[in-house]
């Protein structure tokens, strides 16, 4: 599926300060019936949003009007359990593009960067900062810079520099995902199965 | 010729090697890709969006598990989005040449489950599913993990996925298993000794005395729960109980090709001096009969243990507090005594015949406690077949115990088998988060043996106390 370039991104953003934010939590299983790749969004974080009559619950951060924007950070572990990339699209189609944590589950993170959305891991020491900084002033700004790999704290020009290999920054550079370039290399992967042993 | 000594995972990683891409991911071919109702519509749609068809429809397996009903399974399912996905599942399976057991064919189990009963799952392939338990198949020496429904559609249309090489871990435990300590016990004790996280980052390998005496229904329950401390996957050379498990089985190969795969599959062990970027030891007899008391799999403990104060937990006192909350616990309670509601026996985890027999073997002479309700789920329909057969639901029905019909059930609540808002479940599934099995439901994780201690005492119990 192809996604939007992902270059620079000036945003304030929403903080979930929790640790282990599983995928359940992102995106409850009984959500998950749909055959097609649309509207999840409405039921990011469902059981945290909503009370079971589907009032919103007001001490819940998406429900606060103080905070918004396409940057969601969230404590250590973020996205651990089920594989659904669901999860993944709930969070890129409520509108989020980044998702900032100190430590992120294996199988979010790949899904994440497959659909374009940008997962920047900081050190536990920077993300407290980036939770100070959202306290002190919940407009406050952040800058992604997907070419110089840096995530800045506006306010205090604090910068973090983040990893993320060559060929993934490529492709979500340009908008590309894996699909593309596994069908330019259907003749290399024909020519390994005649070896293949099972 | 002298070679560097490699691991396990290094022998069955690189020789599925397609295509190394410079600081990127290795382009892995992948021997096997199962696939289920949830997260496959989604990538067969992508498929027709792109004009692309399946690459190599053999060697895809299609089965339905994930919302489908465990009572009357001969009547059309009532859910109509559930039946929808069903039937997107069927007509992409009819469309594109790929095998698939649907509800009501003879083989139809939970996808962890049939893979490796009907010898689909064998030593040295590279397997992945839409799952992240798809770890259960390391239990035969595969690599095999999750992974998203973008990496579905790579698989459907190339047999190939892109990752980078994770770092590896041995996780060795020695020594014998006490008395009623089974492999689940093993697994939760890892978890919380190294927590949810532990391990990400990972692929694991099992190793030492406990394994090696360990039923292939054991390791795949310890491979299974991988994933829950965070590794990509786990893995166990393949050995002699291996090779006894998988022959005969429908897919297994036979006669001089049995021959030739075995030739290959004694070659699947680490070499002994290879090195892992890091090693674990525990000691079995360490390991007591376990049970979680928070809401990640890493909030274990041994079952006549309290529930720790925050200050004895790595991570942050909040979100264990959070944590606690949810559950109606305390610190420093006692877990034992602790009253239950539901009772889930089943699952990819803990949904195999052995499972069922532990359960029975607590179970019988004994009586269901008036307050809990029992879900006893089978794996598959194979599994429910053999314990009709040894009797097993004979012990279970006298019991005042039902057996429903094969599928995921309360493990995930995709279907009607939801556990009540508050209501505490002593689940044999591998997880425990928040809502996991119906919103607001509080899930204990622990072995077939807790569980059935469980079932016929009403109250969390040490099934020790039940097996003078």
């Amino acid at each position: 599926m192809a996604y939007d370039k992902f270059t620079v991104l000036k945003s304030t953003a929403v903080p979930m300060p929790m640790e282990n934010i599983d995928t359940d939590q992102i995106i409850p299983a009984r959500f998950l019936k749909a055959t097609e790749r649309t509207g999840f969004g409405d039921n990011l974080f469902r059981d945290w949003r909503y009370n079971p009559d589907n009032t919103p619950k007001q001490d819940f951060i998406l429900n606060n009007p103080l905070y918004s924007g396409k940057i969601l950070v969230g404590g250590k572990n973020f996205g651990s359990g089920s594989s659904r990339e669901h999860a993944a699209w709930a969070i890129y189609d409520y509108g989020f593009r980044c998702v900032v944590s100190s430590f992120f589950a294996d199988i979010f993170k790949n899904n994440a960067l497959n659909i374009g959305i940008l997962p920047v891991q900081v050190s536990p020491e920077f993300l407290e900062k980036i939770f100070k900084s959202i306290e002190t002033d919940p407009k406050a700004q952040f800058i992604v810079d997907l070419p110089a790999q840096t995530f800045t704290i506006a306010a205090t020009s604090e910068i973090a520099v983040f990893d993320i290999n060559t060929y993934k920054k490529h492709n979500m550079l340009n908008g590309f995902d894996d699909i593309d370039y596994l069908q330019s290399i259907k003749p290399a992967i024909q020519a390994f199965t005649e070896k293949s042993f099972y | 010729m002298s070679t560097t000594p490699t691991t396990l995972f290094d022998k069955v990683w690189d020789a599925h090697v397609v295509q190394h891409i410079d600081d990127g991911p290795d382009v892995l071919f992948i021997d096997r890709h199962f696939i289920h109702e949830v997260t496959s519509p989604v990538a067969f749609l992508g498929l027709k969006n792109r004009g692309l068809s399946v690459m190599f429809p053999d060697k895809t397996f299609a089965t339905a598990d994930h919302n489908t009903p465990t009572i009357n399974q001969h009547m059309p399912v009532q859910d109509p989005l559930s039946a929808n996905q069903l039937k997107a599942l069927e007509d992409n399976a009819a469309k594109y040449g790929i095998s698939h057991w649907g509800l009501g064919n003879p083989k139809n189990g939970i996808v962890h489950v049939i893979g490796p009963e009907n010898g689909i799952t064998l030593p040295g392939m590279t397997i992945v599913c839409g799952d992240s338990h798809t770890s259960t198949h390391g239990a035969f020496g595969c690599i095999a993990f999750g992974i998203g429904t973008s990496e579905v559609e790579m698989v459907l249309s190339s047999q190939c996925i892109m990752q980078p090489k994770p770092k590896k871990m041995r996780i060795n435990v020695h020594g014998k298993l006490g008395k009623a300590v089974l492999p689940k016990d093993v697994a939760l004790y890892i978890i919380s000794q190294i927590t949810a996280s532990g391990a990400t980052g990972y692929f694991v390998e099992y190793a030492g005395e406990v394994f090696e005496n360990m039923s292939m229904e054991g390791r795949m329950t310890v491979c299974n729960m991988s994933i829950e401390m965070g590794a990509r996957g786990g893995m166990i050379a393949p050995d002699d109980t291996t090779f006894a498990y998988l022959k005969g089985r429908e897919k297994s190969p036979k006669g001089a090709a049995w021959d030739s795969v075995l030739a290959y599959w004694k070659t699947l062990k680490s070499d002994k001096d290879a090195t892992f970027d890091k090693e674990l030891n525990f000691n079995a007899a360490d390991i007591e009969p376990q049970i979680t008391y928070g809401t990640n799999p890493g909030l274990g403990t041994g079952i006549t243990k309290k529930i720790p104060a925050a200050a004895e937990i790595a991570g942050s006192e909040n979100s264990y507090k959070k944590s606690l909350e949810y559950m109606g616990f305390q610190e420093n309670e006692l877990i034992l005594g602790k009253k239950v509601d539901y009772v889930f026996l089943g699952s990819c985890t803990n949904g195999r015949i052995e499972d069922f027999r532990a359960f029975a073997s607590l179970v019988k002479g004994r009586k269901k406690a008036d307050n809990i309700t029992a879900w006893l789920v089978p794996g598959s329909h194979i599994v429910e077949q053999q314990i009709k057969e040894e009797g097993i639901l004979n012990i279970l029905t006298e019991a005042g115990f039902q057996l429903r019909q094969p599928g995921c059930s309360a493990c995930l609540a995709m279907n009607d088998d939801k556990i009540p808002a508050g209501k505490y479940a002593v689940s044999t599934s591998n997880r425990n988060f928040e809502g996991r099995q119906g919103p607001g439901s509080r899930t204990l994780l622990a072995s077939p043996l807790v569980a059935a201690a469980a079932a016929v005492t009403g109250v969390v119990t040490d099934p020790r106390a039940l097996m003078q």
